[in-house]
């Protein structure tokens, strides 16, 4: 069982969990970044591999994206960052990107490149589900990664019963039709997809993502799913200031 | 081997969806209902309505006798520039506009380049009174006024892109964004045979009329209906894909596609993607494209901006790879120089993208015996500002 499956066994609510992009602000700090959201009580990191053409993010994650990319970030660096810190780092990691970066590393190089980092999971938007049944599915496994689907308001059920039968650790429940870092309150038309959601009894635990921003709607979406995670909101408060303090701030104020 | 998209949206290993979870309902609504009003009566019917009385087709098959003089061969000119908008584009718009009406879509979304797509698009929302908005680069905004200017006296929005590089690619990505954001009304009307599938294969259904027309015009002045090569300038190969559609098959035809190597394919300028790319994803599709060691897509340069994208369409890779397409390049300068040829030896001005095409003329072998048909996808007039500028007027 690897580390992710591991938490989800052992934790079910409250589930706090912290996307940023590696790289940025500076490049350097991606280790802190992530030693920082441990010490500030983060259940699970997604550790973004920030891409040229972000297409399910929104203006935040691209701008924090095409910054890394400036500052020279690429995948070599990336997993050489990861592997520097592993001894230190016990939670599990998440890395988030797009097909194309693990497509044009080799699949096997990158797979392999995620477990000497310590990486327990992908999230990778533009991995669908057909293509990862048909073509990833058995690699992963070979490597003991998991991967994480997405589900939106528009997904029917009979699809997510059958990203539900495919997953083995979360399902991303996207909080509306929306880009990353969209919206900021929560409606009642979301109310009432966490719910239909819910109530089938899924295998998998649910975590919500896509404009939880702050401890209003990370509550409210504890009140539905195991957890929430966070990804535009805090890459705003790590542009502004960048030290364990901001962070551990940033972390109380959404568990208050 | 096969030409036509299989049953997984791949053309060989290329084509396919790779889509977030969040398009999937839309692509898959797309998938799903595509085929079935395209080959309707009621559709078929309207379309060839507005191809014929809105768009002016068929489009002139054009004997370019004094062209064919200095070249050698039998060349003639499919005269796409003669279309309404001014390109081949409009094919494309006009299908699409009567597919999102008979899905029920409100509202209609497009990404351009140099405008000529967003023109054409703008033009079928004014025609069907349907909202428009279009995604277009910063930079392209900059240096396509006319057309911006056009697309708002159509009442079409033009949204500026601002990320990454301001130009086509960064337009499409906000095109798609937009689309995950308005999944239920909103249609996507794409440009070119590009996109997740089943773009690729809609928009090269769509500009098919292109080599239906040239079968039957070939028949009439040659008394055979297949030429010995078409060439067609490939961006993301809309008009290429359209040109070549009825001849996939028919192996005798070869098929000459030419990509801009803009100030030439080793200077790091360039927009010559099956020269200098590699197997990758862009915009939902698996093709080829111009990318860096860890899959950065990078950027491309031409001065077309119809043909400045990192990628191809996927039945282009395809084509490229099983050696069915021969692929040429011509850079800036061959474009401007074949430009102002055509324009002296038979008096029209073509559009840089289509001068791309034209280019490779005294690049291949002609036989006496040949006939050639090169597309001519586009008209002039949107590249008057380069034209004066590099040739001095």
């Amino acid at each position: 069982m690897n580390k992710l499956q591991e938490l989800f066994k052992n934790k079910k609510s409250d589930i706090l969990s912290i996307y940023f992009t590696a790289g940025y602000p500076k490049l350097e700090t991606t280790g802190e970044i992530i030693k920082g959201l441990e010490k500030s009580g983060v259940d699970f990191i997604e550790v973004g591999m920030p891409f040229s053409d972000p297409m399910a993010d929104g203006p935040t994650i691209q701008d924090s994206s095409e910054k890394a990319l400036a500052n020279g970030m690429n995948l070599d660096i990336y997993f050489e960052q990861l592997k520097s810190i592993k001894q230190d780092v016990y939670l599990p990691l998440i890395a988030m990107g797009y097909v194309n970066q693990m497509m044009r590393y080799g699949d096997d190089k990158f797979l392999q490149a995620c477990v000497d980092g310590g990486i327990s999971g992908l999230i990778l938007p533009d991995l669908s589900l057909k293509v990862y049944e048909e073509e990833y599915k058995t690699k992963f496994e070979k490597y003991g990664l998991v991967n994480v689907f997405l589900v939106t308001p528009q997904t029917s059920e009979e699809r997510i019963r059958e990203i539900d039968a495919i997953s083995n650790s979360f399902i991303y429940l996207v909080s509306s039709a929306s880009t990353t870092g969209s919206k900021s309150d929560i409606n009642q038309v979301q109310v009432d997809y966490f719910k239909r959601v819910k109530n089938m009894n899924l295998k998998n635990p649910l975590v919500i993502g896509f404009g939880i921003s702050n401890n209003e709607t990370f509550s409210q979406a504890c009140d539905y799913a195991s957890g929430a995670i966070i990804g535009s909101a805090f890459v705003k408060s790590v542009s502004e200031k960048n030290d364990f303090e901001t962070i551990s701030k940033f972390i109380s104020i959404i568990r208050s | 081997m096969g030409y036509s998209v299989d049953k997984n949206g791949f053309y060989g290993d290329f084509g396919g969806a790779f889509i977030p979870e969040l398009l999937f309902p839309n692509v898959k609504e797309l998938e799903d209902n595509y085929i079935q009003i395209l080959e309707s009566d009621e559709f078929q019917r309207e379309y060839k309505n507005l191809l014929k009385d809105y768009v002016g087709r068929p489009s002139p098959l054009y004997l370019a006798k004094r062209l064919s003089e200095k070249y050698g061969g039998t060349i003639y000119l499919k005269r796409e520039d003669l279309n309404h908008t001014g390109a081949h584009k409009v094919n494309n718009t006009v299908g699409q506009i009567l597919l999102a009406q008979k899905l029920g879509k409100k509202r209609i979304i497009a990404e351009t380049g140099a405008g000529q797509h967003g023109v054409a698009t703008a033009t079928v929302c004014a025609l069907m009174d349907l909202e428009c908005i279009v995604y277009m680069g910063e930079i392209d905004i900059e240096r396509q006024a006319p057309n911006v200017a056009r697309m708002k006296m159509l009442g079409a929005e033009v949204r500026p892109a601002t990320s990454g590089s301001k130009t086509l690619k960064d337009a499409t990505n906000e095109a798609i964004r937009d689309w995950i954001n308005n999944p239920e009304d909103t249609y996507y009307l794409i440009g070119s045979v590009v996109g997740p599938h089943p773009y690729p294969d809609l928009v090269a259904r769509l500009q098919a009329v292109i080599s239906e027309e040239m079968k039957i015009q070939l028949k009439e002045k040659t008394g055979k209906e297949n030429p010995d090569k078409i060439i067609a300038c490939v961006g993301g190969g809309s008009n290429a894909a359209g040109a070549y559609y009825h001849y996939l098959d028919d192996e005798d035809v070869e098929l000459i596609a030419v990509e801009a190597s803009g100030k030439g394919v080793d200077t790091g300028e360039t927009a010559a993607t099956t020269t200098i790319g590699t197997p990758g994803i862009i915009h939902g599709s698996k093709t080829l494209l111009m990318q860096d060691d860890f899959g950065q897509i990078t950027e491309p340069y031409s001065i077309s901006a119809g043909l400045d994208y990192p990628g191809i369409g996927p039945l282009h890779a395809h084509l490229f790879a099983s050696h069915r397409g021969v692929f040429l390049s011509a850079t800036d300068k061959e474009a401007l120089d074949s430009a102002l040829e055509l324009t002296r030896l038979e008096g029209i001005i073509p559009a840089l993208e289509s001068a791309h095409a034209l280019a490779v003329l005294s690049k291949i072998e002609i036989k006496d015996t040949d006939t050639i048909v090169v597309n001519l996808s586009g008209r002039g007039d949107k590249d008057m500002e380069t034209y004066q500028r590099e040739l001095g007027y």
